[in-house]
């Protein structure tokens, strides 16, 4: 084969001919930018090449010209720009020698695509190329066509190419059958004008023509129902006799491969036999003796008659062929899995997931065989083995399957553990039948693979977690042997973390332990040592040392003894580089140290997390994002398949039992914008509700994750980008906060235990609306916190006017935060142009300080699109400090619908 | 059909390009790169297949160049992998231009000969025809250089 390296080597060595050169010939410049060392040399060397072409360009020296489109062509293939050439080739194309057309149109059909506008201009000599007298010239302008065309270009030449195929030369009438396919690719409508001429050609003995012209009838078939159903009625009988006679040939030198005659023949006929098989009962009766043939007396010891067997086993496949024919199918396949060649396991591993459809026992008859591809060391191999793996699984047998899979993922390549994670993770999600099997494949799969494992799927796990609290226990003490061992994995240490924040007590007093489960040691601190080594390990990002600290803080309160250390830890991050990290350092260390009264009930467990509506959050997000994967799992109406298999009615949106705050109207805003990060925010979200009702629909869905991870006041809860500046300012008036949480707080907390978080977290926001909730104003809709900074706090009451629905008396109470009085406070608002605003006078302009009494204005708003669009409004405060000027705004959008 | 077909020596360099799908030009580079690095990089005993963007590329190396065309994912990759072989026996057997060959072989992506001395007919006879117009134009500046002695 090395003269083939050569011819390709000299790549259109002899193209170039003319006698006039002058200049480099085209075979010294290929050696001279081969014997170039570096790449600067290289671009050196084409560079001075393509001054020179360009020279001759503008000098138009048409004597040079098709040496320079050699030239081109070479440089063009080397990477380096060769637009400036384009002209030239519709130069040589439109002169009258053949040498010339032949290099023009090889330049055209290379330094052009399509898209060009170029190609307008070619159309007319095309035109006159395809009614040259000299088939050669009409055989370029074929292939030009062929491999160029533009969906104009087709239409305007069609009828010529429609001519050709009549023509008596074979050569010409192959090749206007291959442009047809483009043609017919390019403008379908097409399809009908051509497909009296491609059964005619059927008729031909030239092989070249039949190759042709079967290819072409594969292509109107896919363009048209009309020309399918033409070519069912019209060559069926055709193909058969083609592929009879091409099968019972005896030996002809000039066909034969391998042993075989012309199996590019045979593959073509099986292959439309296939299209015009399909859903057509007498047609596949038909061919049903011609495939029990080709099937049983083609050798298999080559290649080429093993790629007319892979053919023939696709169109036994897909169309409606008898039981015996299938199962003489079945049986190649399974030949060709055990096969040592790659190729061929390779081709029957494509081609089972094909016939899954059709049969699936008789794939599953193969699983073992299958279960070793997957560990099979080609690449290709293991990717095909794992999607029909995946095809494969079925209640039965998953266990079996999970298993050897979970066994390889630990020795897998690390290229493929991605593939194989997700697989493996979608199996244990839609096929476990009990909770504790799920838990268990997970954790396997956390620990093996844990950096490969998707945020949503250690989502459904923790709900799933929160949900069987039977197997809290059992869970929280696997996760921490788990996380002893492989630190590493990513999502391992989230999780892991996030349970034994959680679920720490049941971790260290052995509670609910399982039927032949080994009890751990683990004591108080021991617990806290797990985090610690998580937080402080170098891999953990923002994301996981953020689940740390809450996890060393819930810790804190469930084991009073390791308070002081856990003090400490967290300290240490109050420098923390990462903002994040540092503020919450900052916020939590204040807690541990300053609100020991209310630490325990702010630590409280997560309520259960509900597993429907996260499901069908889930789905939503899913099929937002990759509505084109078919093996998503898939949502049933009015009911859903849960990890642990039991089917669950959908019920309230999962926004609602975690809203923390007590104002319900915001809820939908949480929904609308729902991701998978969005979940974790839910799961996190401690007291960062606000988020969710002040609706910033500007805020990322990472920073989001970030903001909800956060206690009390977060920087951008109002969305206000100008106040997330001056986080650390923040928490001293955040403590404020909590200092000024009255005694009432746990006298409430007590007696709504269901509410107890939520209450409290009201609290850390400093909500002081609960009064007017209870509805001493009798208002028709629960007030809001319209605004809230470090500094300043706003809440809106609303009233209905009576008499005009549309209009809404807005009763705002403004609060100072921060313990300097402010003065000369001055509220403005602003609304979009179907709202009406009118502001009355404020009861003042001084706000004092510490939230000792504050200033109220009333506003009339009247929504003229109500029903149509929310109400909305920015607004802006301004104020003296100290005799200091501050200025604040933000937007508010989160009104109570139907204002 | 076959999408594109590239050959690739085994340092990576490009020996040619055939685009049956239009890739815009800085699209096809990229390509390009991406099949070298993806089939350069594969073991000798591993099958000729690999997937790339939804598209399955059926690659073959003959002395130090990569054969590697790219097919739909419901083609047969087998016969692809016989189409290689088929030119890269016509290329063996006559020393000429190859994409000229490729062209007697392949339009719009689809198989246009199976006999491989028809494809050398074909090519013979138009190299011929170029000979002949060479030889006529250069017998034809021998006048004109004689005439203007």
């Amino acid at each position: 084969m090395d003269t083939v390296e050569k011819i390709v080597e000299d790549f259109a060595s002899d193209i170039a001919m003319s006698p006039f050169s002058s200049g480099t010939r085209l075979r010294d410049m290929i050696r001279a930018i081969r014997a170039c060392k570096t790449a600067a040399e290289e671009r050196a060397v084409v560079r001075r090449e393509c001054a020179a072409i360009r020279t001759a360009i503008s000098e138009n020296e048409p004597e040079l010209r098709h040496r320079n489109m050699a030239k081109l062509m070479f440089i063009h293939m080397l990477g380096y720009p060769t637009h400036f050439a384009q002209m030239e080739c519709l130069k040589l194309i439109a002169a009258a020698g053949y040498p010339e057309k032949r290099v023009g149109y090889l330049g055209l059909m290379l330094l052009l695509d399509e898209r060009q506008e170029v190609l307008m201009l070619v159309t007319n000599s095309l035109k006159q190329d395809l009614n040259h007298p000299n088939q050669f010239i009409v055989g370029l302008a074929l292939c030009a066509l062929g491999n160029i065309c533009s969906a104009e270009m087709a239409r305007d030449l069609s009828p010529e190419v429609e001519r050709l195929m009549r023509s008596r030369e074979v050569n010409t009438k192959k090749k206007a059958a291959l442009c047809s396919i483009r043609i017919v690719r390019k403008v379908p409508d097409l399809a009908e004008n051509f497909m009296a001429l491609a059964a005619s050609l059927l008729k031909e003995k030239h092989h070249g023509v039949l190759i042709s012209a079967i290819q072409l009838c594969t292509e109107l078939c896919k363009a048209s129902k009309d020309a399918l159903e033409y070519l069912r009625k019209n060559c069926i009988e055709g193909l058969v006799r083609i592929l009879r006679d091409v099968s019972n040939s005896s030996y002809a030198p000039e066909y034969d491969v391998s042993g075989i005659a012309d199996p590019f023949l045979h593959i073509r006929v099986l292959k439309l036999m296939r299209i015009l098989g399909q859903g057509d009962a007498d047609c596949s009766e038909y061919m049903n003796d011609i495939l029990a043939q080709v099937a049983t007396k083609t050798e298999s010891n080559k290649n080429a008659g093993n790629a007319i067997l892979y053919e023939c086993v696709q169109t036994i496949m897909g169309i409606e062929a008898t039981s015996g024919l299938r199962v003489l199918a079945i049986n190649i396949l399974g030949r060709f899995l055990s096969n040592r060649d790659n190729n061929i396991r390779y081709v029957a591993l494509n081609m089972l997931m094909r016939a899954i459809a059709v049969d699936v026992l008789a794939v599953q008859r193969h699983r073992t065989t299958i279960l070793e591809c997957v560990k099979d060391a080609d690449a290709s191999i293991r990717k095909r083995a794992l999607e029909l793996v995946f095809l494969l699984v079925n209640d039965t047998n998953v266990k079996p399957l999970t298993k050897e899979l979970i066994d390889y993922l630990s020795i897998a390549d690390p290229d493929f553990k991605g593939d194989l994670t997700e697989k493996l993770c979608s199996i244990v999600e839609k096929f476990s039948q009990e909770k504790l099997w799920y838990l268990d494949q997970m954790i396997k799969v956390l620990s093996l693979a844990g950096n490969h494992v998707k945020d949503d799927v250690c989502h459904a796990l923790i709900v799933v977690l929160s949900n069987g609290s039977e197997l809290q226990g059992y869970s929280v003490r696997s996760l921490y042997k788990a996380l002893q061992a492989y630190g590493k994995q990513g999502s391992l240490v989230r999780v892991a973390v996030w349970c034994i924040g959680e679920y720490g007590e049941m971790l260290v007093n052995n509670v609910g332990m399982l039927d032949g489960e080994e009890p751990v040691m683990v004591t108080e601190s021991g617990a806290v040592d797990a985090v610690e080594i998580a937080l402080n390990r170098h891999s953990a990002d923002a994301t996981t040392g953020a689940m740390c600290l809450v996890a060393l803080l819930k810790l804190s309160s469930r084991f009073p003894s390791t308070s002081e250390r856990v003090k400490q830890i967290v300290a240490r991050n109050k420098e923390n580089v990462v903002l994040e990290l540092q503020q919450r350092s900052i916020e939590f260390s204040s807690i541990i140290q300053r609100h020991q009264s209310i630490r325990s009930s702010l630590l409280e467990r997560m309520p259960v997390l509900d597993e429907a509506s996260y499901l069908v959050k889930r789905a939503t997000a899913t099929q937002a994002t990759i509505s084109a994967d078919k093996l998503a799992p898939t949502v049933a109406p009015g009911g859903l398949k849960l990890p642990n298999g039991v089917a669950k009615p959908t019920s309230a949106p999962l926004a609602d039992l975690l809203d923390l705050s007590s104002d319900g109207a915001p809820a939908s805003t949480t929904t609308s914008t729902t991701t998978p990060n969005g979940f974790l925010q839910d799961l996190l979200g401690i007291g960062g509700v606000s988020t969710g009702t002040t609706g910033v629909p500007s805020i990322a869905s990472t920073d989001i994750l970030m903001d909800l991870l956060s206690i009390g006041s977060s920087p951008s809860q109002n969305g206000t980008p100008g106040q997330e500046s001056k986080p650390v300012h923040a928490v001293p008036e955040a403590i404020d906060l909590l200092g000024s949480l009255s005694s009432t707080t746990s006298v409430s907390a007590e007696t709504k235990p269901t509410h107890l978080v939520s209450q409290d977290m009201d609290l850390l926001d400093g909500l002081s609306s609960s009064t007017s909730v209870s509805g001493l104003e009798k208002t028709v809709h629960p007030s809001i916190t319209a605004f809230q900074s470090a500094t300043l706090k706003i809440t809106f009451d609303f009233k209905r006017q009576p008499g005009n629905p549309r209009e809404t008396t807005i009763h705002a109470t403004f609060t100072n935060l921060t313990s300097s009085t402010y003065t000369d406070f001055i509220f403005q608002a602003a609304v979009p142009k179907f709202i009406q605003l009118k502001l009355d006078p404020a009861s003042g302009n001084t706000v004092p300080a510490n939230g000792n009494g504050s200033v109220t204005q009333g506003l009339n708003v009247t929504n003229n699109q109500q029903g149509q669009k929310p109400l909305a409004m920015r607004i802006r405060m301004s104020y003296k400090v100290n005799g200091e000027d501050r200025l604040e705004q933000g937007q508010v959008s989160n009104f109570p619908s139907g204002l | 059909m076959i999408h594109f077909v590239l050959l690739i020596s085994r340092q990576g360099k490009v020996r040619l390009t055939k685009w049956y799908t239009p890739y815009p030009q800085k699209q096809r580079s990229k390509v390009i790169k991406e099949i070298s690095s993806l089939v350069l990089t594969r073991g000798p005993k591993l099958c000729n297949f690999v997937e790339w963007q939804g598209y399955r590329v059926v690659y073959k190396r003959y002395a130090s160049l990569y054969f590697c065309m790219c097919i739909d994912p419901a083609d047969n990759e087998l016969e692809t992998l016989q189409i290689i072989h088929h030119y890269v026996e016509i290329l063996d057997r006559y020393f000429g231009n190859a994409y000229f060959i490729l062209d007697e072989i392949l339009i719009a992506g689809e198989l246009q000969e199976s006999n491989k001395k028809a494809v050398l007919r074909l090519v013979t006879t138009q190299d011929a025809l170029v000979e002949a117009a060479k030889e006529a134009a250069s017998s034809l500046s021998n006048i004109i250089a004689q005439a203007t002695k």
